[in-house]
């Protein structure tokens, strides 16, 4: 099969000239939008975990301007919490660690200042601009437009588009190794002419990569004048069937901490700190999943839902992805969720009737006040609704976005002639899915996990036999990063620390008719003997705490796929957590009642089976 | 009654506002330090490069990339006009040439032999920039642009459509909690800055907008309104570059909400003077609320200090106003803090105060959904 590149997680361990077993204190920040966050990581008992966090905003904005002040308020509250001295006279974090005083290595994660925000251009959208997106997207940027030759608009309205946006960094790629130079050389010229201004700074220059042809760079060189900060780098698609985007992501890193964060306030000097090159905050989660998905050889997405922007990554047989959805979000772009689902999209999801004129109004009113909290029930359960959609329509973005390469050619046997599949299709597999991971405010922090473990499913719908868990207190960015300089320590306190198991969830694919067979199960384990049948449109909750393990016999009715193909039974291996096993048997794709009524009292029943809420 | 205002947002009967009015790019400034300006004089101004266009002359003559400079009649540097030949193929024997003309008029700025495109430069764009607020320049920033002050009133609303625009302030609603409703715009509203009180009704604003008024600014408005008047739904509170025919200003928030009183009654005091209004709102890092800057040529009283925001901090008989459901809108004054988180009706634990609201009543609220008002 032809899949996208599949380069491991950049693991600088060498790098940092670091002797792991010599460090037992680290400290870890991530420098966001809102807040910082410091945490503590110490060796007890030989194994590493999180012991202490501190939270302070961040200043990178006037009056302060500086965020290191963030970084230094956050490490404070840490090191009261820990009664260890982290902060020096010197105003500097203390190295090396002591009994009392000190970390052994300090490291950093941005998104500051509205993180990494790049434009990407190829010759053609699907293959080589897609490659580029993808890039961009796995170092963890924003991408702001991707210019093609085909993108459907006309050359000047390629370069008027140009010219508007003001992104931090431009990547180009184009061609094969070998191959036409002219559509390359041609994209660049589109480029050039526009003179792109860069968000920050006017002595800086615009920092662009070209990722491209090795034939055509003598040619893209004398295309750009002194205006720009031109890079070469291996091309990211040498062949149509390999992409090779290492080299392109590990420019855009590079470029990110010399040019960009060097012009954000304060951060040369928190470059100087830290003891390893600050990434991307998303590019750090990213890190951090591939990492693990690696390890433990499992297929794993996660997603991150801010206020404004909702982050989707997935490691399916080895091949990262991620997309950034920029505008689905729970508060300033709250309003843009209900334009792009609509209104009644979301309301299918709520036990409530509601007003529509009102409802219309409080999401507005949350747009323009983005830190105001639900106070009722019903407040809380429409924020949830909202974000059932907001994560089904980012899923959907990046289920369209993490495909196989395409363009490539395909050799075909009479063998394949009824089963013909073009090139291009999602390489994202509900089915092949093992561990779905929850991060973001509304995930996080529900009241209730039976309520995250409910917004994950509805959103997702994982198919067969699928691990649910949240990330506890948002470490990830801080284990990304650490899993750059000392993997194993990261891999140990995300397995201890940092998720919180929510359970499995049981679903097969299919459709039937409600009251008939959907599958029997047989659950035996440590402490756990239940069997039984799941009709069709019903949900069954199981608890099973946190640690246990119990082996599922499932046995899905004609039509309905657990895992091993259509009425085919199937052993795995489950785990428990906080919520506990959910039997899905409402199928898959999950269809709601169009009628609302019907729909309502669906919610309702669904509701109760996993005690969601208490409704009056 | 009380006054409110989101902690953040200015209300200020008087102020020294200074504002910088800068190119895009480096360009001629227009007036000089002590300069008196009126809002639509012309500060500073500049050419932006002219827009570019690609014409592929390989693909249009069809000839190998290599072949273009050969064939063309006009060379870097050149001028061209709309339907001048650019290039010309040597045909057989000077019979059968085939030929290329400009599309657009401009400079040849690049011929490329790599992919025989060449890229027109076309006339420079002129950008001006305007004084927007009338004043003093206080400062030149050479090659870009100046520094402005001026005493002003100053409110900031907390959400806007539509850009720049300036008009005398004229009342349409005698109190805060008026609804502004068609029947109170005239037709001698026209090029005026319209002072509504509490929601402004979609009727009204397209009365407005037939009228011609600038700018209508009121407490607020519904989204179903704000829908219809811009045809679409809107998903980001990323605005100013709407062309509505007008500039819009809500002071307090979406739905049935009176303005502030303190609000309404200093617009109220300024009816007559020109005021500068901007509807351009930014919710992200880097926050931009809309403006209404009301510059007085009245001398300030000596007991006017610049006056610009609430102070102190949520106490025990602070005033506030809820600013989420279900007590949206509700005035009151705070009669408790209770140091440790409470569970909420929505079963979240968060910091909450209780307040007495102006009905009477004792409610218990997130901090996080009030804002402070002033007596």
């Amino acid at each position: 099969m032809t899949t996208p590149d599949t380069t491991s997680p950049i693991d600088n361990t060498a790098a940092t000239g670091l002797d792991p077993s010599s460090i037992n204190v680290i400290l870890a920040t991530d420098c966001g939008s809102t807040t910082t966050k410091a945490i503590l990581i110490e060796k007890v008992d030989g194994e590493f975990r999180q012991t202490f966090r501190g939270e302070a905003p961040t200043t990178v904005e006037q009056p302060a301007a500086d965020v290191t002040m963030g970084v230094v308020n956050s490490v404070t509250e840490v090191s009261e919490l820990a009664g260890r001295r982290l902060i020096g006279d010197d105003g500097q974090v203390i190295r090396p660690a002591t009994d009392t005083q000190g970390c052994d290595i300090y490291i950093s994660t941005s998104s500051a200042g509205g993180g990494l925000q790049m434009m990407v251009a190829g010759v053609i959208r699907e293959m080589t601009a897609a490659s580029a997106k993808r890039a961009a997207l796995g170092a963890g940027a924003i991408v702001m437009d991707t210019i093609a030759t085909n993108d459907k608009r006309l050359p000047h309205e390629q370069i008027q588009r140009i010219r508007e946006l003001r992104p931090d960094m431009i990547l180009i790629s184009g061609g094969t190794d070998g191959g036409t130079t002219q559509h390359v050389v041609q994209i660049a010229e589109m480029v050039a002419p526009a003179k792109p201004q860069p968000r920050f700074g006017s002595e800086y220059r615009m920092p662009v990569i070209f990722a491209g042809n090795v034939d055509a760079r003598q040619g893209i060189t004398d295309t750009f004048d002194d205006s720009v900060e031109l890079s070469l780098v291996d091309n990211l698609r040498p062949t149509m069937e390999r992409e090779n985007l290492a080299p392109a992501r590990d420019a855009i890193h590079d470029l990110f901490l010399e040019h960009v964060m060097a012009h954000a306030p304060g951060y040369d000097k928190l470059i100087s700190w830290t003891d390893a090159p600050i990434m991307p905050t998303p590019g750090a989660v990213g890190n951090i999943l591939q990492q693990i998905a690696q390890q433990r050889e499992v297929n794993a997405v996660g997603v991150d839902i801010g206020g404004a922007t909702t982050d989707v990554f997935s490691v399916f047989d080895g091949t990262f992805n991620r997309t950034v959805s920029a505008n689905l979000g729970m508060s300033y772009s709250i309003s843009n969720v209900c334009a792009e689902a609509t209104l009644p999209s979301i309301l299918r999801w709520m036990p409530l009737d509601m007003d529509e004129r009102e409802l219309r109004n409080r999401v507005k009113n949350k747009m323009i006040r983005p830190t105001t909290i639900p106070q009722t029930l019903e407040s809380l359960l429409f924020e949830q609704a909202v974000a059932r959609e907001a994560l089904r329509l980012a899923y959907v973005q990046h289920k369209d976005f993490a495909t196989t390469l395409k363009g490539v050619q395909q050799q075909r046997t009479v063998g394949d002639t009824f089963s013909q599949q073009q090139s291009g299709q999602t390489i994202v597999n509900n089915m092949t899915l093992d561990l779905l991971v929850a991060s973001g405010g509304v995930l996080s922090h529900a009241p209730r996990m039976a309520q995250t473990a409910a917004m994950l499913v509805d959103a997702f719908q994982p198919e067969g036999i699928t691990t649910l868990a949240k990330d506890s207190i948002f470490m990830m960015p801080h284990l990304g990063v650490l899993s750059q300089v000392l993997p194993e320590a990261a891999v140990q306190v995300f397995e201890r620390d940092c998720l919180v198991y929510l359970g499995t969830c049981i679903a097969p694919a299919g459709l039937g008719k409600p009251g008939k067979t959907c599958f029997q199960y047989e659950i035996t384990g440590d402490g756990i003997t239940e069997s039984g049948e799941v009709t069709f449109g019903e949900l069954k909750l199981l608890k099973m705490a946190d640690g246990v393990t119990a082996t599922a016999v499932i046995e899905p009715a004609k039509g309905f796929d657990a895992g091993e193909g259509p009425g085919k039974r199937i052993e795995s291996e489950i785990r428990g957590g906080t919520v506990g096993i959910l039997l899905d048997g409402r199928g898959r794709p999950l269809v709601l009642p169009e009628d609302r009524d019907a729909c309502r009292q669906a919610v309702v029943a669904w509701n109760q089976v996993q005690g969601l809420a208490e409704l009056n | 009654m009380a006054h409110a205002y989101t902690p953040g947002l200015k209300v200020s009967p008087w102020m020294t506002h200074r504002i910088r009015r800068i190119l895009p790019i480096a360009g001629d400034v227009k007036v000089s330090v002590g300069d008196t300006v009126a809002a639509t004089d012309v500060v500073a101004e500049t050419f932006m490069p002219g827009n570019v266009a690609p014409l592929n002359i390989a693909n249009l003559l069809s000839m190998p990339p290599a072949d273009i400079p050969d064939c063309m009649l006009k060379q870097i540097g050149d001028p061209v006009a709309v339907d001048e030949l650019l290039a010309e193929t040597k045909g057989i024997f000077g019979f059968f040439k085939a030929n290329c003309r400009s599309r657009t008029a401009g400079t040849i700025e690049t011929i490329s032999e790599v992919t025989g495109q060449v890229i027109i430069r076309g006339e420079p764009l002129p950008v001006q920039v305007s004084a927007y607020v009338a004043g003093e320049v206080v400062e030149v920033l050479e090659g870009e642009g100046v520094v402005i002050e001026s005493d002003v009133a100053f409110v900031q609303g907390i959400f806007g459509i539509g850009g720049e625009t300036v008009g005398p302030v004229v009342m349409a609603c005698e109190s805060p909690e008026t609804e502004l409703t068609p029947d109170r715009i005239t037709d001698e509203m026209a090029g005026k800055v319209v002072i509504g009180g509490g929601r402004m009704t979609g009727e009204a604003v397209a009365r407005a907008i037939e009228v011609g008024c600038s700018a209508v600014i009121s407490g607020g408005l519904d989204d179903a309104d704000l829908r219809e008047i811009l045809g679409y739904d809107l998903g980001v509170a990323i605005t100013g570059s709407e062309t509505i025919g007008l500039t819009l200003v809500v002071t307090e928030g979406f739905g049935e909400i009176a303005m502030a009183e303190r609000t309404h009654r200093l617009l109220a005091e300024l009816v007559g003077h020109e005021a500068s209004v901007n509807g351009t709102t930014q919710i992200r890092a880097g926050v931009m609320r809309p403006e209404i800057v009301i510059p007085r040529a009245d001398d300030r009283p000596a007991d006017q200090a610049d006056t610009d925001r609430v102070a102190g901090h949520l106490e025990v008989g602070a005033s506030v106003r809820v600013i989420r459901d279900p007590y949206f809108g509700v005035l009151g004054t705070v009669t408790d803090l209770p140091a440790e988180p409470q569970t909420l009706g929505s079963e979240s634990r968060a910091r909450v105060l209780c307040v007495e609201t102006n009905a009477g009543e004792t409610v218990t609220v997130p901090r996080a959904n009030v804002e402070l008002i002033e007596e």
